[in-house]
């Protein structure tokens, strides 16, 4: 199932390049830069879903105790990370030409860098536990934590500023994008979740052969 | 169990008197940092009150649980039948009746130190207070028996803490920042909302989580 | 093997930590009114059987249950019929040693009225160190509030890890009396310890823990200290 995912992903990548730079038009102001939000848009959505599936299982693992669930949890978390990791970058590179700037402490920008850095913190601490079972315990506790702690980072980081444009699909009101851009994104969304899932199938079972070693 | 820990907080007096000397060692270093230029420091003044608060609160909530380990009570606490949520509310009543000492403290040495004319600002500050506080240490306790048993548990605690707090930081400072400047609370309704919010969602996790995270 | 009730019950249990296999497939059981002393030597798993038992760690096989009651799924259960005394004596250092029985009775949900803490203070021969920091105590003092602490708590099953290491003739003789007296009245008593002298003289059966594992369980009717000695060393050492 693994294998399919990965090939799956291959294909979706490919249909995504040429979504992103064959049938996606030119933009007028930014120009190719702008095709970066190919990566940079759809990078965050499967961050967040990551981090959902993390969540999910962490859940699980608390009510169950089953090692699976916690290392759907790890793996998950670690993707979902990731995955935000390259949202930033590429905002970063994105910004410097359209912006002037890698960085501002614009509302968005800050929020998703305070998310990241709870995550990158659940990871460490994954890290500084030896006993396994502890660690799961711990983890999946400070997960449940970092994820419901998202809304409000969220409102309180667009309260205290804001710079960014709105988010671009999901608004209120009619989409001013043309359906190609919509289309290409949504393509490239499909391509990264399954390359998001395919990691997590992956890294999950490198998990349980670290276990299993150990054992 | 709050009646336990302060009991032995009143007998050492470690903590309170530690955390005293480094919101003092903190508001010099303020000054220093910062110059004697009073506009500005006016202008910072509710982040570094809000700063100096939670990085006492972070090194008094990361020594809460150190009682615990002398002769291996903790053990004894989960040994203990009973529900566990009453031990967390213990804790969290503990370290906040601490807290909020500390802060009145070093509240009152900030209008001593930097001449602030808190006045009528007064009950909506306590307000504020309160709700940050409470906050801070509703999930820095739960964190808090989670690094206890950590190694580079003084490294991990804050690192944990600290982003989780930025709501909370926020919005503590803005309405500050408007209690200061004479502005009605009604401007900040939708901050102390968020804070109520930040509360609720702290305690109701540590309330379900703790008994998990006490497991060993 | 024994027609009475067991009050404790464990079956196929195993705990692994990191790469290590300290419980691998342990059965025991322990019936009402009996005693079983755990020999092994150290790192045997003797404290990794006591806590899992005494529901502080989870087993990675296998189950325990007390009374009935699984050490897992029904660890509250199980903790209202417990006593234990670990390594640790659960005392706390800044409070004198009637505000640890207080607060260790009050948060059990227990009666901490002055007349059963004074009772309970005399028994371990403390009463006169009643409003005394635990601070100032010796280690056998504190091992005697810790058993101050049981006392009061009127456990069905009893945990002790080392129970008479630290204490003096007569806290050893009380403690001795108590132990009958708890059995007598239809306790179970689990009890891991290193002597083979009279301190099992309180323990119907004797099993010995070695590769994680029950390498022997025997009665001990008849065995003298030097015949505990010959089986442990043939149990422990010939590769078991």
């Amino acid at each position: 199932m693994s294998t399919a995912l990965g090939w799956l992903a291959a294909v979706g990548l490919a249909a995504g390049l040429v979504m992103g730079f064959g049938v996606a038009p030119r933009e007028v102001t930014q120009g190719n830069v702008q095709r970066i939000m190919y990566l940079h848009v759809p990078a965050v959505w499967v961050a967040y879903l990551a981090f959902a599936v993390g969540v999910a299982g962490s859940i699980a693992y608390l009510a169950g105790r089953r090692p699976g669930a916690d290392r759907l949890a790890h793996a998950a978390c670690e993707v979902g990370t990731v995955f935000l990791g390259v949202n930033i970058a590429t905002g970063a590179i994105w910004g410097k030409p359209t912006w002037g700037t890698w960085w501002t402490w614009d509302a968005r920008l800050t929020s998703v860098a305070v998310v990241f850095v709870m995550f990158v913190a659940y990871l460490l601490l994954r890290q500084a536990i030896e006993d396994r079972e502890r660690a799961a315990r711990y983890a999946a506790v400070l997960s449940i934590v970092a994820a419901l702690n998202i809304p409000l980072v969220h409102f309180s980081v667009y309260w205290w500023r804001t710079l960014h444009q709105p988010p671009s699909l999901l608004k209120p009101g009619s989409s001013t994008m043309p359906p190609e851009i919509v289309a290409a994104l949504l393509v490239n969304f499909a391509a990264l979740a399954l390359l998001g899932a395919y990691f997590v199938t992956r890294r999950a079972r490198l998990l349980a052969a670290e276990e299993e070693a150990l054992a | 169990m709050a009646w336990k820990d302060l009991l032995v907080e009143r007998r050492s007096k470690e903590t309170l008197n530690a955390l005293l000397f480094f919101s003092l060692a903190l508001l010099l270093v303020f000054q220093f940092a910062l110059g004697p230029d009073r506009e500005r420091l006016a202008a910072v003044l509710p982040g570094l009150l809000w700063l100096g608060f939670i990085l006492s609160g972070v090194l008094g909530l990361g020594r809460s649980f150190l009682v615990e380990r002398e002769n291996d009570c903790w053990e004894g606490l989960l040994l203990t039948p009973g529900d566990k949520s009453a031990i967390y509310l213990g804790k969290l009543a503990g370290s906040l009746a601490l807290m909020l000492v500390v802060e009145a403290l070093v509240l009152a040495l900030f209008v001593l130190f930097f001449n602030v004319d808190l006045g009528p600002a007064l009950p909506g500050l306590a307000l504020v207070i309160v709700l940050g506080t409470l906050g801070v240490a509703a999930v820095g306790t739960l964190f808090a028996a989670m690094t206890a048993q950590v190694r580079a548990r003084e490294l991990l605690f804050p690192v944990l803490l600290l982003p989780v707090l930025v709501p909370v930081l926020l919005g503590t400072v803005k309405v500050t920042e408007a209690l200061l400047l004479r502005e009605p609370l009604a401007g900040v309704a939708h901050w102390l909302k968020l804070l109520v919010a930040a509360d609720v969602v702290y305690l109701t996790i540590g309330l379900l989580t703790f008994d998990v995270i006490l497991e060993g | 093997m024994v027609a009475a009730e067991s009050l404790i019950r464990v079956a196929g249990l195993a705990r692994v930590f990191g790469a290590q296999r300290v419980l691998d497939g342990v059965d025991l059981d322990v019936a009402a009114g009996e005693a079983v002393a755990l020999l092994g030597p150290n790192g045997a798993g003797k404290t990794t059987l006591l806590k899992i038992v005494a529901t502080l760690l989870r087993p990675t096989r296998g189950r325990a249950t007390v009374a009935g009651h699984d050490c897992v799924r029904e660890a509250e259960a199980v903790r209202a019929l417990l006593g234990v005394i670990a390594h640790g004596t659960h005392v706390y250092e800044d409070l004198t040693a009637r505000e640890n029985l207080v607060f260790w009775a009050r948060l059990a949900g227990r009666p901490a009225d002055r007349p059963t803490l004074a009772g309970a203070l005399a028994d371990v021969d403390l009463e006169r160190h009643a409003d005394a920091r635990v601070r100032t105590f010796s280690a056998g003092m504190r091992r005697r509030l810790a058993l101050a602490r049981l006392g009061l708590a009127q456990p069905r099953v009893l945990l002790l890890d080392e129970p008479f290491a630290g204490l003096d003739q007569r806290a050893r003789k009380w403690l001795e009396g108590r132990l009958e007296a708890f059995k007598a009245d239809g306790g179970a008593l689990l009890m891991a310890t290193h002597s083979f002298g009279r301190e099992l003289g309180i323990a119907d059966r004797i099993a010995i823990l070695a590769g994680g594992r029950v390498a022997l369980d025997t009665p001990r009717a008849g065995l003298g200290a030097e015949d505990v000695q010959r089986l442990y060393v043939a149990h422990t050492e010939d590769g078991s």
